[in-house]
């Protein structure tokens, strides 16, 4: 690994460079621990049929404290909430719920950001004002605000908070494409592809955003932990997902009351959530720290 | 200077029409949805038609946006359908609660994270640096309501030492300050010591500081007299920026903690489309927002001697 060969490896499959890039990560101990956690997660959601003990959404025994056991048998490792369900399930569960909703809504943040951005850096001019204009009126909402009206008046669905998001992400995303689409676009590659008669959807998309994928994979694993962050407190704050299925800040929101007194219902999702979040921020920084090495 | 100042506050001013175009078209666009909200669900169509009437909806809408806007900018904000009175009278003494919690706040965790910081960034790379990154992207990955709820856990149920609500029921209690003001820090905190050492950090590069260290000034007096200057034009702007970021903070801490403030009421009021509340708290939170933003692109130019004298 460490005596690299000095030809350029021009001919491999995008796949080995993949891995190759991947294989990198290995250099960043942060970045490991980042990765581990958010793939821990990936395999709880994806094996949850496998590895719940309960039925998330069944009713069982109410406050239930952790280690209580279960006269049908089992154990309910973190306890249970107010109407009896488990807590242990519900968390893995609604690891489901936030792992589809959370890369839904920063990849359609981000589909939206960058047609946005490129079209605001390459072609400049009024599309930038406009867009630019806009974008900033959009950041200049406390995002909260932003979210908690939208959602007040449009009902809070699945699909509604994945629009929300979307149209309160894209502007920072805009933001980071049309800087780079401007630093990009100077460049000679870009002016011999407009000499050869490339049209500008070309331009745009093969020549300038792939050079532009360093910087935005690492926002977009910043956003993904913001994203989780988000959809968190709407559950929180009562403005998530419509119950019963398992969310885990709408889980904290319906243990509110009595959390004061079985603090087990509120705790434990908040470390799925919190764990969650880090692991999104430490890949990014990992990721960060190799990018600015090469 | 001047010029630029001026022009600050007119994007400031053309930012503030666009919301409020936002918020009026976002919320009042269809008028049957506003008089349901207003006369309540089981309003006849009639009792509706004769509100609409009364209060000058079948106007065209760039009309009653005129009207709305000139009744907003004249601080008559309607009055709250919950409360049954003025939305003023309501929202300026949450607004006052809010800015007691952002204020201990920001007097808490501006000296904090400067300190952090700067010690992280005087030596980049430092065992102290590394450990003050870490735990900077641990605090900023908990969001608010975990660390309610994290605190709350241990001081509250398990020591015992501070209430678990802040309602202030009984006068104003610093004890109960104090947890929420914690939250807010810890979360705030990260970001404004990441971007302080950044900015220290590519301070301590410059041949001006090498020249200071190499000509024998005490590394103190270098770090004090020399570097603290420049190092701290950035953050004064983060800071600032944080403001935005304190207006969602405080929604989740003041609901949370059940804190009578600006926060808590624009999320009661939207869970029970308390419409006209909703309106002027979106307004509220959008201006100061944009003002502090603007005060933040005016400090930097007046601060930052490169952009004064250019």
């Amino acid at each position: 690994m460490n005596q690299r060969l000095p030809s350029a490896p021009a001919r491999d499959s995008a796949f080995r460079r993949a891995v190759r890039r991947v294989a990198l990560l290995r250099e960043s101990p942060v970045g490991m621990i980042g990765a581990g956690i958010v793939l821990f997660w990936v395999l709880v959601a994806v094996l949850a049929p496998l590895i719940a003990p309960f039925e998330p959404n069944a009713t069982y025994h109410p406050y239930a404290r952790p280690g209580a056991g279960h006269v049908g048998g089992g154990t309910f490792w973190l306890g249970a909430d107010m109407i009896g369900r488990d807590i242990l399930s519900r968390i893995i569960w609604g690891t489901r719920t936030v792992l589809v909703y959370a890369p839904l809504a920063t990849f359609s943040a981000y589909v939206l950001g960058i047609l946005m951005g490129l079209a605001a850096g390459y072609k400049r001019g009024w599309v930038d004002e406009v867009l630019s204009r806009l974008g900033d009126v959009l950041l200049s909402f406390p995002v909260l605000v932003l979210y908690i009206i939208v959602i007040a008046t449009v009902g809070a669905s699945g699909v509604n908070i994945v629009i929300a998001i979307t149209v309160a992400g894209a502007p920072g995303v805009m933001r980071i494409v049309r800087g780079l689409t401007l630093e990009i676009g100077s460049r000679d590659f870009v002016a011999a592809a407009r000499l050869r008669g490339e049209p500008a959807w070309y331009i745009m998309a093969v020549e300038i955003l792939p050079n532009a994928r360093g910087p935005l994979i690492v926002d977009a694993c910043l956003r993904l932990g913001y994203v989780t962050i988000t959809i968190g407190v709407l559950g929180f704050l009562g403005l998530g997902l419509p119950p019963p299925d398992a969310d885990w800040g709408s889980m904290i929101n319906q243990a509110r009351g009595v959390a004061m007194a079985f603090p087990h219902m509120t705790v434990f999702p908040c470390i799925a959530i919190s764990s969650l979040v880090l692991g999104f921020n430490l890949l990014a920084d990992g990721l960060r720290e190799i990018s600015l090495r090469d | 200077m001047a010029v630029f100042v001026l022009r600050r506050l007119g994007t400031m001013a053309i930012t503030m029409f666009a919301v409020s175009v936002l918020v009026f078209l976002l919320l009042e666009i269809s008028p049957g949805s506003v008089a349901t909200k207003v006369l309540g669900p089981y309003s006849t169509d009639e009792q509706r038609t004769l509100w609409l009437e009364a209060h000058g909806y079948f106007q065209p809408l760039w009309v009653r946006y005129g009207n709305w806007l000139w009744n907003f900018v004249n601080g008559d904000f309607g009055d709250s359908l919950r409360f049954k009175v003025p939305v003023s009278e309501i929202l300026w003494p949450r607004l006052a609660n809010t800015a007691i919690l952002g204020l201990v706040t920001f007097a808490v965790m501006i000296p904090v994270s400067l300190v952090l910081g700067v010690a992280a960034g005087m030596r980049e790379g430092s065992r102290l640096d590394r450990a003050i990154s870490v735990t900077s992207i641990v605090t900023t990955s908990v969001p608010e309501f975990a660390s309610a709820v994290f605190l709350s856990a241990v001081f509250v149920f398990w020591l015992k030492w501070l209430p678990g609500t802040s309602g202030m029921a009984e006068g104003f209690s610093f004890k109960e300050l104090i947890l929420p003001v914690l939250v807010l820090v810890i979360y705030d905190m990260g970001y404004v010591a990441r971007m302080t050492r950044a900015s220290m950090a590519d301070v301590m590069t410059t041949p001006y500081i090498r020249t200071a260290v190499l000509k024998g000034l005490p590394y103190g007096r270098v770090i004090v007299r020399h570097a603290l200057r420049n190092a701290l034009i950035a953050p004064f702007t983060v800071i600032m920026l944080q403001i935005n970021w304190l207006l969602s903070g405080v929604i989740v801490v003041e609901f949370f903690f059940a804190y009578k403030g600006f926060g808590a009421l624009l999320l009661e009021a939207s869970l029970n489309q308390d419409i006209f509340v909703i309106e002027a708290c979106a307004m509220v939170a959008v201006f100061v927002a944009v003002a502090t933003q603007t005060i933040a692109d005016v400090g930097y130019a007046f601060l930052n001697p490169k952009i004064r004298f250019g």
